[in-house]
């Protein structure tokens, strides 16, 4: 087994240390019947080119990017990553080390973490971040409980345009961890104008929106932002197309106490959903109260400036229960992949790769409305919006999908709803890897399609 | 060694040394107008904004390219790695992390596929995600597993979310969870985030779970007992069937923490020791990259008690096609805990490691891991202090005994071996043995390898006893890009992004 470097001779060399006779000697004091005498019936060890074959013809059976036309957004984004970042978390100094628990053999990654959480709090506005979370939806969350932990508070208001799938994870830990969801009034489809302040009073610990949202509308909470605080709430803004950034106000500028986002876009492949990576920013006066892991600036024995995990008295490995969140492992190499890539756009890159995903999503919407029957119902948007057909959503979808266009998310695939409205509408998503030409492609298929 | 920092090395002018290069911030190397991307500057033509486009400087640096890739290159050389040497440690698995892992998990048609895509054109994922659940539920004996935790910890929320489901389904309200001492600092953590109460159990003076005192705890209040196994004492809790009978028989379930899934992979079934659930770190048994700290991966095994319970979203098979079902109306199960599907990119490296080695591979790794680890108990037992007696399983557990009026400490002994060129071991965890020193080697250790670390630790153990050495064992590390840091500094003056105030003060 080529991954193995014990050899039969040095095993014989080692049992003879241990004094015993056999491999499973060291096994025997755990009892008999609950040992297997043998391997499981299962297939055994497999070459490179055997295992390689098969997970080919497996990948084979998908049609993925590079094989279609990309058009779906939705909390994940078909960006393009610069060959440099995949060579860099490729390197095995940060893939094959471990969390920097001893920080003289890892300043290395402790420096991009330290590098990571300023980008963080530059985009975002925000005072300070964490050197990530899970993912977007898991780092919402942890903002919810960490604004009921600080406002002492229980319930929780969510936007109903914030992504769905965000949305269900709150659900499943108010369950289970104490907060209440506050029932507000279900989703207008692709409308911004919710008026989410009314629900405030003195029992509300955190409003949580998005922009864009779901839908793809920009929103300002600014106005919000004022309301929450006069009530002593928090808002909780959560960006799930982290581009975005690079062309509008940020979170912080309205007002946000917490911004948490999906980091997905910058460095990270699509890949079917994970690993991502979790951003998490806040108020300094909060740091104490914050989720996850925490790079520091200090001085080593000789005076020199080096970073070190720190506030680690708030984690789970020092104050156990009593920790502010139970999250160990975060996201290490996708927060590189994310840094690097950031890194690399610097100031100009971001903004223009936001200015050109705006542009692009721009041409998209006009040629799309140029089919009279198919309605954009978005006023505002960034690089992805929401259009209603004049039939099924889903059949629309299954018609590209033949013609090589992956043209868009299903509204319905999120909701139980029967409605014609939520049946008929499209999340359609365009980024710097989609052409003119290429959405033109995609415009006729639909076009074909709506006059079928 | 007493004088390393000898005073007659002059000073370089750069402040660099050799290889040790001093790297400064990115933020510090800004070059403004400067891109290491081209992309083509268009014009905003549209009003589709809302007033909210921002000319707002956010203050990124600006470098080409090749001053990006020389700057992670550098700081890829202040780090250590398992590519670089053997990462002893305890309770954290690292092992090789095998190349063709990576070069599948990239493989066109997986890594350029979108989570939300029509489910005819991801069959051949759907197909990895099921294979991955079939091998994971042969090697644990497990009726069901749910595949989306993102790490072990969120597994751990999962399972204990599940025991949560279970007991409001029995219209049962319990709030204690019993924890051994020993347990990772997770399992508190996570009892508590999910509103139970924590009641630790103590160990035996033989290193596993007190029994008598577990028993003496059950009640109609306890949903569960959260208990690792094998410990992270490196011990196989052999009473673990009369624990889970126990358990069971007082109404609550037993939850088993799979950290150290890999001294039994292949070898001993969760599922036949009566475990209700367990989560299990790809990135530990399954050998997929820890990253520096993560992604991680944790499914969650379930038997026929739990199962009922998964999270969202469930794989099923309808007239040969997979399908995914992602709303929960008509199921129990406990509802979403994280976007989209799992980490998809970890379940691909994980499918490769375990097709790679097959069932034979994987009963070599678990033999070959707790012997690697009981040669170097033995080799380091008249050195150092075993803690525990006996054969361990994949890691050895030692106490600082061995220093005591040595005036070295376990941080000491830790940082000595730094500069020997070693990863040092697991230091003060678990909770239950004094400057606990838990050394978990893995079975991708060459026996040079072990012997080269074996040496190092006798050669230590042997400078610290003769008291001569206190010293220098309190300056190590001294042959780092850093020595030891200030974390008292850090912590009461944080310091959490860099200020560009700060650069004119700091080199």
């Amino acid at each position: 087994m080529r991954y193995l470097p014990i050899s039969e001779n040095d095993r014989q060399k080692m049992l003879a240390r241990i004094g015993v006779k056999s491999v499973d000697d060291l096994f025997s004091h755990i009892p008999a019947d609950l040992r297997l005498k043998k391997p499981l019936d299962l297939p055994k060890h497999k070459g490179e080119i055997d295992v390689q074959r098969h997970l080919e013809n497996l990948a084979n059976q998908n049609i993925g990017a590079g094989k279609a036309f990309m058009f779906l957004g939705g909390g994940a984004y078909y960006h393009n990553i610069p060959a440099a970042v995949d060579y860099i978390i490729q390197r095995g100094e940060f893939l094959t080390s471990y969390t920097p628990y001893q920080p003289e053999l890892a300043q290395g990654t402790l420096q991009y973490l330290f590098e990571f959480q300023t980008q963080v709090a530059m985009i975002t506005g925000m005072e300070v971040a964490n050197s990530s979370m899970y993912d977007g939806s898991t780092a919402t969350v942890e903002a919810v409980m960490m604004a009921c932990r600080i406002t002492k508070r229980q319930e929780v208001v969510i936007s109903a345009n914030l992504h769905p799938h965000y949305a269900e994870v709150i659900e499943t830990h108010a369950q289970f961890t104490g907060f209440r969801i506050r029932q507000i009034e279900g989703a207008v489809l692709g409308r911004k104008s919710e008026k989410l302040a009314r629900y405030l009073d003195d029992q509300v610990s955190c409003v949580v929106v998005q922009t864009p949202d779901f839908f793809g509308n920009i929103n300002d909470f600014t106005e919000l932002a004022e309301l929450c605080h006069k009530k002593g709430a928090l808002l909780i803004v959560v960006v799930t197309e982290i581009i975005s950034l690079g062309l509008l106000k940020s979170p912080g500028e309205m007002g946000a106490d917490i911004v948490v986002g999906e980091g997905q876009s910058l460095g990270n492949p699509l890949s079917f959903g994970g690993p991502y990576v979790g951003l998490f920013a806040t108020r300094e006066k909060y740091i104490r109260q914050m989720p996850g892991r925490l790079v520091g600036q200090t001085v080593d024995a000789d005076g020199c400036r080096s970073w070190v995990l720190t506030l680690s008295t708030r984690e789970q490995h020092i104050r156990r229960e009593k920790a502010t969140s139970s999250i160990c492992t975060n996201s290490g190499l996708c927060a590189l992949a994310f840094t690097v890539h950031l890194s690399l756009l610097g100031e100009d890159g971001f903004r223009k790769l936001a200015r050109l995903n705006h542009a692009r999503a721009s041409y998209l919407a006009k040629k799309l409305t140029g089919i009279r029957p198919l309605h954009l119902l978005n006023e505002t948007f960034f690089n992805e919006f929401t259009v209603t057909l004049p039939k099924s959503a889903y059949d629309a979808v299954e018609h590209m999908a033949r013609l090589g266009i992956l043209g868009g998310v299903p509204i319905n695939r999120f909701y139980n709803r029967q409605d014609t409205e939520f049946a008929r509408s499209l999340l359609v998503c365009a980024t710097e890897m989609n052409s003119e030409e290429d959405i033109d492609m995609f415009v006729k298929a639909m076009r074909e399609h709506v006059y079928e | 060694m007493n004088n390393h920092q000898s005073g007659d090395i002059k000073k370089t002018i750069s402040g660099n040394r050799g290889l040790k290069i001093e790297e400064p911030l990115i933020f510090e190397q800004d070059n403004p107008g400067m891109s290491g991307v081209d992309i083509p500057d268009v014009k905003i033509e549209t009003n589709r904004l809302g007033g909210l486009a921002s000319d707002q400087k956010i203050g990124l640096p600006g470098l080409s390219e090749s001053q990006i890739v020389r700057h992670y290159t550098r700081l890829s050389q202040k780090n250590y790695a398992i590519d670089a040497g053997i990462f002893p440690l305890g309770s954290c698995t690292m092992k090789h992390n095998p190349r063709l892992n990576e070069k599948m998990a990239r493989l066109p048609g997986l890594v350029d596929l979108h989570p939300l895509q029509p489910i005819s054109t991801i069959q051949g994922a759907l197909a990895i995600i099921r294979q991955l659940s079939d091998w994971l539920q042969q090697l644990t004996g497990m009726a069901a597993v749910a595949m989306s935790p993102a790490a072990g910890a969120h597994g751990e929320l999962c399972g204990m979310m599940a025991i949560q489901a279970a007991l409001r389904d029995r219209n049962e309200k319990r709030n204690r969870v019993l924890v051994p001492e020993s347990a990772h600092g997770t399992n508190p953590a996570t009892a508590s985030v999910c509103g139970f109460q924590v009641d630790s159990v103590p160990a035996t003076p033989k290193g596993i779970m007190d029994i008598d005192i577990f028993r003496s705890k059950l009640g109609p209040d306890v949903a569960a007992i959260m208990i690792t196994n094998p410990n992270t004492c490196g011990l196989f809790e052999t009473d673990i069937v009369q624990i889970a009978k126990d358990i069971h028989e007082a109404g609550g379930y037993l939850y088993c923490d799979g950290a150290n899934f890999n001294a039994i992979v292949g070898r001993v079934r969760p599922g036949d020791l009566g475990i209700d659930c367990m989560h299990i770190n790809l990135h530990k048994t399954f050998s997929t990259p820890h990253g520096g700290g993560g992604p991680g991966s944790g499914p969650v095994v379930l038997a026929d008690s739990l199962a009922p319970y998964a999270p969202l979203p469930l794989l099923s098979i309808r007239s040969g096609q997979f399908q995914l079902i992602e709303k929960g109306a008509k199921t129990k199960s406990l509802g979403r805990l994280k976007a989209f599907h799992g980490q998809m990119g970890m379940f691909i490296r994980a499918l490769t490691y375990i097709l790679s080695h097959g069932a034979d591979g994987l009963w070599q790794v678990s033999g070959d891991a707790v012997l690697n680890a009981n040669y170097i108990r033995a080799s380091l037992e008249q050195d150092m202090s075993v803690a525990f007696p006996g054969y361990c399983m994949h890691e050895a557990l030692f106490s600082d005994q061995f220093l005591a009026g040595t005036g070295v400490t376990t941080l000491d002994f830790a940082k000595a071996l730094i500069d020997e060129g070693f990863h040092p071991m697991t230091v003060y965890f678990p909770l239950v043995v004094h400057g606990a020193m838990l050394i978990e080697p893995t079975e991708t250790e060459s026996l040079a390898s072990l012997d080269q670390f074996i040496a190092s630790m006798k050669g230590l153990a042997a400078q610290a006893k003769t008291g001569n050495w206190v010293n220098a064992f309190k300056q190590a590390p001294v042959f780092t890009p850093r020595r030891r840091l200030d974390e008292t500094l850090a912590a009461r003056q944080p310091i959490l992004k860099w200020n560009p105030s700060d650069l004119k003060d700091k080199k």
